[in-house]
């Protein structure tokens, strides 16, 4: 290959598609990392990003002929339509979204132009990989846009209004599912300032919806779902039934509901049936994010709003592409990541050795892959935490990280020192020692000695019981005056030492006074001090 | 003057000192307890110069003597007090310690010496007994004076932080220790004050043994030295008070003692460490070392100035963990006012302070009293560590260990077991940091690294006052 490794960005084809695979920003990152960059004619227009701001970042801008024909690597968004694929460049590289279980003949197809294809929606959702999942970004996107849509179909206020003219409760919004789509819409909901109730199989979810401000549902069955891969598995017959009972309770009472179950590889399960969307009221609104698997609600109709019963049912398929410029923006970065973790421009190599690339790589070389199996249970659930939360989510950056937060559940794995058995064992043998040193003491030792002894170890004591109920944030003016007490005694001691005579025990104890006063006199003023800040703090 | 009336005012004064210690367990009742200490202190010094004066009243030149020690002292701490900064705070105890541990190595030797010292009058084992108690306290007043200028001068930054191990330490400490006892044997045995070359010995060696001690602990542990040394002149003083025969010094030897090995406690416990691990183990030492550096993978987020702003402005509750880096630029009082700026905008601010933030305990309090924060904001780390998940933006400002995930869930990270606030469960991070340097303990943190996490890079001070005044302009 000579030159450098060329990204071709092609116009989206398929009708209604606003999103494009790049952005000015994402094509200046490809460039330093060695990528030549061609993008085609009007391909950001969609998204609102005009043909001048790519050459600005350093593309050349050329006909869909020179992108499919000259890039090394075909970077899009949907699947590519078969004539699309049979201009794919010999030993190319095509990255989107394939959906090859939709379209078998896809694979062959691009086989048979003895090129490579990565499909983004195989990416596994390990840690490592998040940076590069667009499910999870486009999934953040659909879940905010599903409750815009549904606001906008929804004839009354979201949140609260007491007017003059009266009061407007707030809208109750169900949603289920609370994966990255579903925590989103909660997000999106509760800043609206909806009444918000989250329902998912996972009790791990709990948390997550709770933290958003909204409650948390679940029925009253012993089965835990998670499915592995941030994904729910398929549930049981009598569990299936509670949901349903469950949903319909909550249909009479909810003015939306956004649906987000999806099983990988299955249709997506009718939790709506009829005899639960026909609970609704009048006027209510039910957002199907299932759509392009089928629907959750039985009155969907995928890319289409529908009204059945006075239920406005929306099962739009294009949620993120409504948003196009933020969409494009987060799958441009994505992409990018894509691209850095196959070497960049001067290391470019597609290695099938690796975790994140393999399960994705569905044609290699010319041949089609058979899929791998999915990664071993437990593989950590992708984190659809609140960072996702629209309104305070950082400008996602070039420079994302790869390790997620710990997971919320985390206990802090408080290690033992000594465990409480050899504690109590030391503590024991201790004290016998101790007394039994106290009785030689006492059998051999002067009066005098033992009396002070006695006072010592009972101011010990009293000591002990005072200090433990100190409160933290006085810890250190506690040890300030425990300084200044500690300096008055021995001030005592110096004063008891100072004879008559100008001995030198007098000039010592003399000495040991100074000192001694400099402890008391600073040890209780910079108490004072420290005293009268904290309580200038609390007026 | 009788002695029963001495004893009565001694009794005073010792249970003004434990009503002192007890109302300085909570805020409302702390300034009380700060006077009901200096009532008493000021009783003892009262009776105890009756006392002296009922003695006779020959000594003029000795009288005139003492009174200017007294001033001079009370001169000298006075000014120290009121000119310490409260970033200074933790090397004015630290040298407040030392002079304890100096004073009470005089008094041990004055007794010694003095002629009208109950050495005489003593004999047998009364005696044996009152000189071992002379070189115990001389010993643990040695250790403790020693000890404090090491750590006052590791404090202030005049001795590096790191630790300084010398190969055979144990023995090396073993050694002083054992030969301080052996050392009471001819003290006892020599007659009249022919015992000096070996109290004097006892004392050198204690001295080596307190800098030694000290030498051997990293920065990061230097709050429980401090609380450990402020036990020890409890201790120092409690064993002067053998030596004299007074209960007071007893009792509050005894008081002062147990307060600071709490502090100490309550210190390794907020590191999850045994306090024989923080004296002799020390950080990064070859008996402590857990497995290779693992290389943190990802990168860090860097976030601009404004950047930061735009999310403080949008976020309804902001949770400020100050640590020792906060102390060290002095931004206290910038922080103030950012939590001022932010509360005029309805924001939520609250504090949370690790138990070992900073290098004192409750270090961190007293620098945000000081700028002005009220102290219901401030939260422990008990308290607050469950609100992160509802919290929209922590700023961590100067703070590494007592932040590390690794703590939690790395079983090869050095402080794995401790205790830290667990920040990253907020939405947002915001790490103010100057570099990206290891903390005290020298462990990699990978907060740094996590998804939610940014980093402003720069003084904290700056950084700050440049958020007031982006927010202010919003």
């Amino acid at each position: 290959m000579s030159g450098p490794v060329r990204v071709g960005i092609p116009k989206e084809s398929a009708a209604g598609e606003r999103r494009v695979a790049a952005t000015p920003e994402s094509v200046k990152k490809l460039i330093a990392l060695g990528f030549a960059v061609t993008v085609e004619h009007d391909a950001g227009v969609a998204s609102g990003i005009d043909d001048a701001s790519y050459e600005a970042a350093g593309a050349a801008i050329g006909d869909e002929a020179d992108v499919w024909t000259t890039a090394d690597v075909v970077a899009k968004i949907r699947p590519p339509s078969h004539p699309e694929v049979r201009r794919l460049r010999e030993a190319s590289l095509l990255i989107s979204l394939l959906q090859p279980e939709r379209d078998e003949k896809l694979p062959e197809l691009i086989a048979a132009r003895k090129a490579s294809a990565i499909a983004l929606e195989r990416i596994p959702r390990i840690t490592r990989a998040q940076k590069m999942d667009v499910l999870s970004s486009m999934a953040n996107l659909a879940g905010y846009r599903a409750v815009v849509e549904a606001a906008q179909v929804f004839q009354r206020t979201f949140g609260a209004q007491v007017t003059a003219a009266g009061t407007i409760p707030p809208a109750r919004v169900l949603v289920i599912g609370a994966g990255v789509a579903g925590l989103a819409a909660v997000a999106a909901a509760r800043a609206l300032s909806a009444e918000v109730r989250a329902f998912d199989t996972r009790p791990a979810t709990q948390e997550q919806i709770e933290s958003l401000g909204a409650s948390y549902l679940n029925v009253d069955v012993k089965e835990d779902a998670d499915g592995g891969g941030g994904y729910a598995k398929e549930m049981s017959e009598a569990f299936l039934a509670a949901e349903i009972a469950l949903f319909k309770a909550q249909a009479a009472e909810v003015d939306i509901i956004i649906t987000t179950a999806l099983i990988p590889g299955k249709p997506a399960p009718k939790l709506l049936p009829v005899e639960v969307f026909s609970a609704m009221k009048p006027g209510s609104v039910i957002v199907d994010l299932a759509a392009e698997q089928g629907g959750n609600c039985s009155a969907c109709v995928p890319g289409e709003i529908v009204v059945n019963g006075g239920v406005t049912v929306i099962g739009l398929t294009d949620l993120p592409s409504r948003m196009a410029s933020s969409a494009s923006r987060l799958f441009a970065t994505n992409v990018l990541h894509l691209l850095t973790e196959l070497g960049g421009g001067a290391a470019f190599k597609i290695d099938r050795e690796s975790d994140v690339v393999r399960p994705a790589l569905v044609v290699h070389d010319g041949e089609v892959l058979p899929r791998p199996p999915p990664p071993k249970a437990g593989a950590p659930a992708p984190k659809p935490a609140k960072a996702e939360s629209p309104s305070l989510a950082p400008p996602p950056s070039s420079k994302t990280s790869l390790r997620p937060p710990p997971s919320p559940d985390l206990k802090p794995a408080q290690q033992n020192i000594r465990s409480p058995t050899r504690r109590a064992w030391g503590t024991t043998v201790g004290g016998l020692l101790l007394i039994l040193v106290l009785f030689v003491a006492g059998r051999f030792a002067p009066r005098d000695f033992l009396q002070h002894s006695t006072v010592f170890i009972l101011a010990c004591f009293v000591g002990w019981q005072v200090i433990w109920s100190v409160t933290p944030s006085l810890h250190t003016p506690l040890m300030s005056v425990t300084n200044a007490i500690s300096g008055i005694i021995i001030i005592i001691g110096g004063m008891l030492q100072v004879g008559a005579g100008l001995d030198i025990a007098s000039v010592l104890g003399a000495l040991a006074a100074l000192f001694a006063a400099i402890n008391i006199a600073g040890g209780f003023l910079v108490t004072e001090r420290m005293l009268r800040m904290f309580r200038r703090g609390r007026e | 003057m009788k002695d029963g009336v001495t004893t009565v005012a001694y009794l005073v004064a010792g249970v003004l000192f434990i009503r002192s210690l007890g109302g300085l367990s909570k805020q409302e009742t702390a300034q009380r307890g700060s006077s009901y200490g200096a009532v008493g202190m000021g009783v003892a010094i009262l009776i105890t110069a009756a006392a002296w004066m009922s003695r006779g009243m020959e000594g003029w030149v000795t009288a005139i003597l003492l009174v200017a020690a007294l001033v001079i002292g009370g001169a000298i701490g006075a000014s120290l007090a009121r000119r310490v900064e409260m970033t200074g705070m933790p090397e004015l105890v630290a040298i407040l310690h030392s002079f304890v541990g100096l004073a009470a190595v005089l008094v041990g030797f004055a007794s010694y010496l003095s002629p009208s010292a109950a050495s005489f009058d003593h004999a047998g084992a009364e005696r044996t007994v009152h000189l071992i108690e002379v070189g115990i306290g001389i010993a643990v007043g040695a250790l403790t004076f020693t000890g404090s200028i090491v750590a006052w001068a590791k404090l202030k930054g005049t001795l590096s932080g790191k630790p300084l191990l010398l190969p055979a330490r144990h023995m090396l400490n073993a050694g002083a220790a054992s030969a301080v006892v052996v050392l009471c044997v001819p003290l006892v045995l020599a007659e009249g004050t022919g015992g000096l070359p070996f109290l004097l010995g006892i004392a050198f060696l204690a001295c080596l043994l307190g800098v030694h001690l000290v030498m051997a602990i990293g920065g990061a542990d230097m709050p429980v030295v401090v609380s450990l040394l402020n036990s020890y002149s409890g201790w120092a003083a409690a064993a002067a008070g053998f030596v004299l025969s007074n209960d007071l010094l007893i009792v509050t030897g005894a008081l002062v003692g147990s307060s600071g090995a709490i502090l100490s406690i309550i210190m390794c416990r907020a590191m999850n460490r045994s306090i024989v691990n923080v004296i002799f183990g020390g950080f990064g030492t070859a008996d402590s070392k857990a497995g290779p550096v693992v290389p943190q993978e990802g990168e860090v987020q860097e976030l601009s100035l404004d950047g930061v702003a735009e999310l403080l402005s949008n976020a309804k509750r902001v949770i400020v963990v100050p640590g020792y880096g906060m102390a060290v630029a002095r931004a206290q009082s910038a922080v103030f006012e950012l939590t001022r700026v932010l509360r005029g905008r309805k924001t939520d601010v609250l504090f949370a302070i690790h138990p070992v933030a900073g290098r004192l305990p409750g270090h961190m309090n007293v620098l945000l009293a000081e700028a002005g924060v009220p102290y219901d904001l401030v939260h422990e780390m008990d308290e607050i560590n469950r609100d992160f998940v509802k919290t929209d933006a922590v700023l961590v400002i100067g703070a590494n260990d007592i932040v590390n995930p690794g703590a939690l869930d790395d079983k090869t990270s050095a402080i794995y077991g401790m205790p830290v606030l667990e920040v990253w469960k907020a939405t947002t991070v915001v790490v103010l940091k100057r570099g990206m340097a290891a903390g005290y303990a020298g462990v990699e943190n990978p907060l740094f690294y996590l998804t939610n996490t940014r980093m402003l890079f720069g003084d904290a001070k700056k950084s700050i006052d440049g958020l007031v005044t982006a927010l202010k302009a919003k």
